[in-house]
């Protein structure tokens, strides 16, 4: 389905869809661009900049309570209630990078064995309206990671700009069914103009890098930890590349106590930590930070590759470069294990 | 396990043994009766135990599937969650989500001579398929067990030692790491010991469990008894969470010992980057 929605409708769409879902968009805020909830009366910032956060909370939450447990002392029998999460999100105004991000989470919190229902059902329940991108940022570098400006993959609706609306196409029934509201009209031959926008948008990111070596190339350099340290120089170990990753999956469990009752809470956790993998004993696998940086762009270049059929588990939006204090650059490192000279 | 993976079932402590200084042992039924009757695992599986409004923390099964009272678990104090499972007493309610990760490969060591050998707590996870093998004395040919710890009084699971050593289908040899007042048994490093005792790797499958340094010297000393990888089995730890290969923590590349694991060859181990 393809149709038309002006920028005034598009703000009107967010405030209807906000009376009964839970609607995230990007507005600028102190300076950067970050995905607030959206409430009628707020302003979208869609074409200043690449929000600064990735819209991942939609799907996966920075803290989430995954059970519920009631202590009552004097019979000593806990209650234990799943805390499954409930109603519907929308993310209006995120870029198909940050729309993609979930596809890398797909077949890691869904397997034969394996079903992560609070995640499965938040995905279910999210539909993404991304905004195609019309120039690529410095950091950007979805096109060598087998994506582009306008990809819809990941997306429900993919909007571009055109003139002082966008130009709205559905990729799935779910956004389709969005797409029914009055808000949105007739496209007419807009579609033209906005094939043209993207096509050039892809044109502008230039040549596509090729990471088709280094899977085996970064695996190849595992020992190697004169590399390791020179790559990771730079890192303070700060973990911001993880929190604004839209791919980054991994996360902690803690518990809370709060006296008669505690709760299990998962949160989003940073490999980059020196706690993140210290064992009870005192031993700590990636005890240093060349370990865990190894283990950060191994794991998104070489082994989830390995895993999940050649998927490169990077949707090049390029937050971890860019939000990174010390400047380490990502395809740096990867460019470093794939040139090296044996 | 439940179809919620981080659900876990309600438990009574029904005994705490106090191993060592720093282990206690817990025997533990699950609360709803047809999940216990119904409960499955292979020796070598883990499980995650939970002190709610504390944390969860990943212990080895180290009872036998063939002995279905309780499950039991060997805890060493070291943290804010084993601290606090060594506060609890018999009465007491846990939350368990077991059984988790792989197990040992019971259908190929039938048939096979049995070369044991534990150090430290690392024996948990040996004495589960130990047990279980003495339920099942005759698929099995020669087993011997080799244990060792610092000292006679780190020595877990000391109630059935005196069964261990007196059996006569089993080789039984204890060891400590330096001479004790009333110690019958041997006194030396484990692996030395091992050479000692001088296994013939033939038809034979070594499985180690212990402190790193232990297995990077057991693993010496087997391969100069002339094991071949494929036929040394260990059995590994490592920080979890999750436990069912999301969460990120304990891969070694590719591998998370948690679902890939925690048993693995030392053929295995091997193919794997070197992040132990």
């Amino acid at each position: 389905m393809e149709k038309f929605i002006t920028k005034e409708n598009l703000n009107r769409l967010a405030a209807e869809l906000a009376a009964t879902c839970r609607v995230l968009a990007p507005v600028a805020d102190c300076g950067t661009v970050t995905f607030r909830r959206f409430q009628p009366g707020m302003v979208m910032d869609l074409h200043s900049r690449m929000a600064a956060v990735s819209p991942k909370a939609a799907t996966f939450p920075q803290t989430e309570t995954l059970l519920v447990v009631k202590r009552e002392i004097p019979e000593k029998k806990p209650e234990i209630i799943e805390t499954l999460p409930e109603g519907k999100n929308v993310v209006i105004g995120c870029r198909p990078c940050g729309a993609r991000g979930k596809l890398i989470f797909d077949p890691v919190y869904e397997t034969d064995k394996i079903k992560d229902p609070y995640y499965l059902q938040r995905r279910k329940n999210t539909v993404f309206i991304s905004l195609a991108c019309d120039r690529p940022e410095t950091t950007c570098f979805c096109h060598s990671v087998g994506s582009g400006p306008a990809d819809p993959s990941g997306s429900d609706v993919l909007l571009t700009l055109v003139g002082e609306g966008y130009v709205a196409r559905s990729v799935t029934p779910e956004g389709e069914e969005i797409m029914k509201m009055a808000l949105f009209a007739d496209a007419g031959d807009k579609g033209k103009e906005a094939d043209a926008k993207n096509a050039k948008a892809r044109e502008m990111m230039g040549e596509a890098h090729d990471y088709a070596s280094a899977p085996a190339k970064l695996l190849a350099r595992f020992d190697d930890m004169d590399f390791w340290l020179a790559q990771s120089a730079k890192c303070i170990s700060c973990g911001a590349c993880t929190y604004m990753c839209p791919t980054c999956y991994c996360f902690n469990i803690t518990d809370d106590d709060l006296g008669l009752s505690s709760q299990r809470i998962r949160t989003w956790d940073n490999c980059m930590s020196h706690t993140f993998t210290l064992e009870g004993s005192g031993h700590n696998p990636r005890s240093t930070k060349a370990h865990r940086l190894k283990n950060r762009v191994g794991h998104k270049f070489s082994y989830y590759p390995d895993l999940h059929k050649g998927v490169i588990a990077c949707c090049g939006c390029g937050r971890c470069i860019k939000q990174c204090p010390a400047g380490v650059d990502i395809r740096q490192i990867v460019n470093a294990a794939q040139e090296y000279a044996e | 396990m439940n179809a919620n993976p981080y659900l876990p079932d309600m438990a009574t402590i029904v005994e705490v043994i106090q191993e060592t200084h720093n282990i206690k042992t817990f025997r533990i039924v699950l609360n709803n009766e047809q999940r216990m009757k119904d409960f499955t695992f292979r020796p070598g599986q883990v499980g995650q135990l939970s002190v709610f409004g504390v944390g969860e923390s990943t212990f080895v099964i180290n009872s036998s599937p063939t002995r279905k009272d309780y499950l039991q678990f060997s805890v060493m104090r070291v943290g804010e969650v084993t601290t606090r499972l060594h506060q609890l007493q018999p009465g007491d309610q846990i939350g368990v989500r077991a059984p988790l990760g792989n197990s040992f490969p019971l259908e190929d060591l039938k048939g096979k001579n049995i070369v044991f050998v534990g150090g430290g707590i690392g024996m948990a996870p040996l004495r589960t398929l130990f047990t279980y093998m003495l339920d099942n004395r005759k698929d099995y040919k020669d087993i011997t067990l080799l244990y060792g710890a610092r000292s006679p009084a780190d020595l877990t699971y000391k109630a059935e030692l005196p069964e261990w050593t007196s059996r006569k289908d089993v080789n039984t040899v204890l060891t400590i790491d330096n001479p004790s007042e009333g110690w019958e048994h041997k006194v030396g490093l484990i692996p030395n010991v091992l050479l000692e005792i001088n296994p013939k790797p033939k038809n034979t499958v070594a499985i180690t469990c212990g402190p790193p340094i232990m297995i990077k010297f057991t693993l010496q000393a087997l391969k100069k008894l002339g094991f071949e990888d494929q036929n040394i089995i260990t059995t590994l730890e490592k920080r979890m969470k999750c436990g069912v290969g999301i969460c990120g923590r304990c891969n070694i590349g590719t591998k998370y010992v948690c679902i890939d694991g925690p048993v693995f060859t030392y053929a295995q181990l091997k193919e794997l980057p070197s992040e132990l």
